[in-house]
């Protein structure tokens, strides 16, 4: 009996698991969704030829996929997105994962695929991991638009390139050029060691310090891995090793509000200057409490606006992406794609105790 | 006082109309037929109600999402069984995936650099065996550390860079499906590797021994059973799979980087906890566990095709964990109340 009762169990186990292999088996065979037949015409179809007066279609499906979920500029990105969405007369996804890691992206951009997405807005985690899922979305006729973090040039249709790298380095580096004399050691308070944007600018910016501010020492760059706490220690460890530092730049959102806030309560408020990049919502009681003088960015609401508005007249057939094609991105006005397929966004704004209240982001 | 259950009673003994012997229960998985049954109830409910999850494509993205996480559950389901833990599953998986990146980098054959992968996994886990089985540390602890260190190493070796330009022809294949299935290719050697283990599991002295030892260690070695060197190369078993699924995570995201698979361990536990396995050891069945692999896939892949935010998904796969863990809790405190009310009745 006993043995009856436990084989019947595990027969039953065993069943089920034989039933379960073969829903996923026919699912496997049968089964059409939105975008999985339609999407490859429509694929062949776009890369034809440009057409620059064709009409944006009005319903169309973005994707906004950006790094993770809950990051404050990212949210910024998503709303201007979201307005040039409305404007196109689209509707707008907003999804993505929890965690910045290489390959938690892909996933979700498998999902958009199946959902059949036309425009996909993105900004990699890792260059390469997500590039065979955005292949699989283009073969199924999404268009694909990185902004912020690029992939391989192959795996996406167009960059929205914040600013040139050239321009976000040497902004940085002339901002804290003028606050300490052009002469001293400098430090670097970076996001993550991979994160593929912040190591270019920082190869930049040392080569530009070194052409430019012959007397600047770069002596350092630690990484804050975009954590606030892990940030605010850094900074405290930079100042303990470096007695002599008379600037830190910290080209990321989260690592210089960290920074500020350190020096805000430590002795070398208004000593040690600090810069790099921010969003004026964060950074206001720092410059108007003088523990910051100025810094950069670009406007990450435009940098999501003109993402979807090149998503919208790449999916229109207006442009192909091909370097030297033109479009028309709304109220910021006409955009050329360059080399690489890369459209720039523009030079990065200086913000600082004079027009830092004429901006909310 | 429930004693006289446990104890070494001949089957012949116990009264008929009773599903006793709770030992033999145990070898067959309790939950395996309740997490089968939630899994092709949750497939066919997800199959009728969500648009473009029944289809191919979705599928093999199902699919491609777990088996790393199937593949390392296996021999991690037997390192459960005997009482022990392994965290560092998930750590020796960037590790392999950063020396892998580092030897591609340097020239060497991937047909040379997957052996050696493989050696690398077998060497974390005999570390892992080591100290558990030899020094007598608790596994937990043990782990816990090696989580932290393999994946320092892991950074050593391949610092903030990424390897990326594996041969297209490997990666493809990763990724390939068979014919118009949707079925990823690679479906097929795991298949393999889970009817072996079940087979090692349930139907071998092994098998047996393995039970035996999460039930009692102290009776499983005074009945011969060689329990030190038994879960010695159950760790190193389970770091030479999990360097298995390092290599093909690389391949599969054509990606090599140190940070890769982080936080993967919670996952592969939370399918072994869902499948039925107890984390004390002792019970739990392989289709449990497998079942419970699919059936974590396919509600994350089901939720976000509805657009559920990864938080609330988050949210969703723990308290799924909880009510997992729980139920043959509140079940066997059940059947204890039970048990003194029926005894009377037992000759």
């Amino acid at each position: 009996m006993t043995s009856f009762l436990t084989s019947r169990r595990m027969r039953g186990g065993l069943t089920g698991v034989a039933v379960a292999a073969m829903v996923l088996t026919t699912a496997a065979c049968g089964g059409t969704t939105r975008g999985e037949d339609e999407g490859s015409d429509a694929g062949a179809e776009a890369t034809a030829s440009a057409d620059p007066d064709a009409e944006i279609p009005a319903d169309l499906a973005f994707a906004f996929l950006p790094k993770q979920l809950n990051n404050p500029y990212f949210d910024i990105a998503a709303e201007g997105a979201e307005s040039a969405v409305a404007e196109v007369e689209g509707e707008l996804n907003v999804t993505g994962p929890s965690e910045a890691s290489a390959s938690s992206q892909v996933s979700y951009i498998n999902t958009l695929t199946q959902q059949g997405a036309e425009v996909i807005l993105t900004s990699a985690n890792d260059p390469n991991a997500i590039c065979s899922a955005l292949d699989q979305a283009r073969s199924g006729g999404a268009k694909v638009v990185t902004f912020d973090s690029d992939t391989d040039p192959e795996c996406r249709d167009l960059f929205i390139s914040q600013a040139t790298s050239e321009g976000i380095a040497q902004a940085q580096i002339d901002i804290m050029a003028e606050q300490i004399g052009g002469s001293g050691q400098v430090a670097i308070l970076s996001a993550t060691a991979n994160a593929t944007n912040q190591n270019a600018w920082i190869a930049l910016m040392e080569e530009y310090a070194a052409e430019e501010y012959p007397d600047m020492e770069i002596v350092a760059t630690v990484y804050g891995d975009d954590e606030d706490e892990k940030s605010f220690q850094e900074t405290q460890g930079l100042l303990q090793t470096y007695p002599d530092l008379k600037g830190i730049i910290s080209p990321t959102t989260v690592g210089i509000a960290a920074a500020a806030r350190y020096l805000s309560g430590s002795e070398y408020k208004g000593q040690v200057a600090l810069t790099g990049l921010g969003t004026p919502n964060q950074m206001r009681e720092f410059v108007k409490d003088g523990t910051v003088t100025a810094f950069a960015l670009w406007n990450p609401e435009e940098l999501g606006y003109l993402a979807a508005y090149a998503g919208a007249a790449l999916a229109a057939g207006q442009i192909t992406g091909e370097e030297g094609e033109t479009f028309e991105a709304g109220e910021l006005g006409e955009y050329t794609i360059e080399a690489d397929g890369t459209v720039v966004l523009g030079e990065p704004t200086t913000f600082d105790a004079d027009n830092i209240d004429d901006f909310d982001f | 006082m429930a004693v006289d259950t446990a104890p070494a009673t001949p089957a012949g003994q116990a009264p008929a109309q009773r599903p006793q012997g709770p030992s033999r229960l145990r070898l067959l998985g309790t939950g395996d037929g309740v997490i089968t049954f939630v899994l092709v109830a949750f497939l066919l409910v997800a199959g009728f109600t969500v648009e473009g999850f029944a289809s191919s494509r979705n599928t093999g993205f199902l699919l491609l999402d777990v088996v790393v996480i199937m593949l390392i559950a296996l021999p991690l389901t037997l390192v459960i069984v005997t009482g022990e833990i392994d965290l560092s599953v998930a750590s020796t998986v960037g590790l392999t995936s950063a020396v892998m990146g580092q030897l591609w980098f340097s020239g060497l054959p991937l047909e040379l650099i997957i052996p050696i992968c493989l050696l690398l996994g077998a060497f974390l886990g005999a570390v892992n065996g080591f100290l558990v089985t030899r020094l007598g540390l608790p596994s937990l602890a043990v782990t816990i550390g090696t989580l932290a260190l393999y994946r320092g190493l892991a950074f050593v070796v391949l610092g903030d860079r990424a390897v990326a330009d594996f041969p297209r022809s490997w990666t493809g294949w990763a990724l390939s499906s068979i014919g118009t299935t949707g079925i990823p290719v690679v479906v097929v050697p795991l298949l393999v590797l889970v009817v072996l283990t079940g087979v090692v599991l349930h139907a071998t002295p092994i098998g047996r021994s393995l039970y035996a030892m999460g039930n009692s260690e102290d009776a499983a070695r005074f009945s011969g059973i060689g329990v030190e060197r038994t879960k010695f190369w159950l760790f190193v078993v389970t770091g030479a799979v999990a360097a298995l699924g390092g290599i093909y995570w690389t391949l599969r995201y054509g990606s090599a980087r140190a940070d890769n698979a982080q936080g993967l361990e919670l996952q592969v536990i939370a399918a072994i906890l869902l499948g039925g396995v107890s984390i004390f050891g002792g019970s739990g069945g392989l289709v449990g566990v497998i079942a419970g692999a699919l059936l974590l896939g396919s509600l994350r892949n089901a939720l976000q095709l509805v657009n559920v935010p990864s938080d609330v998904l988050n949210i969703v796969t723990g308290v799924l964990l909880i009510i997992a863990v729980v139920t043959p809790q509140v079940a066997a405190a059940v059947r204890g109340r039970r048990r003194p009310r029926g005894r009377p009745a037992a000759p």
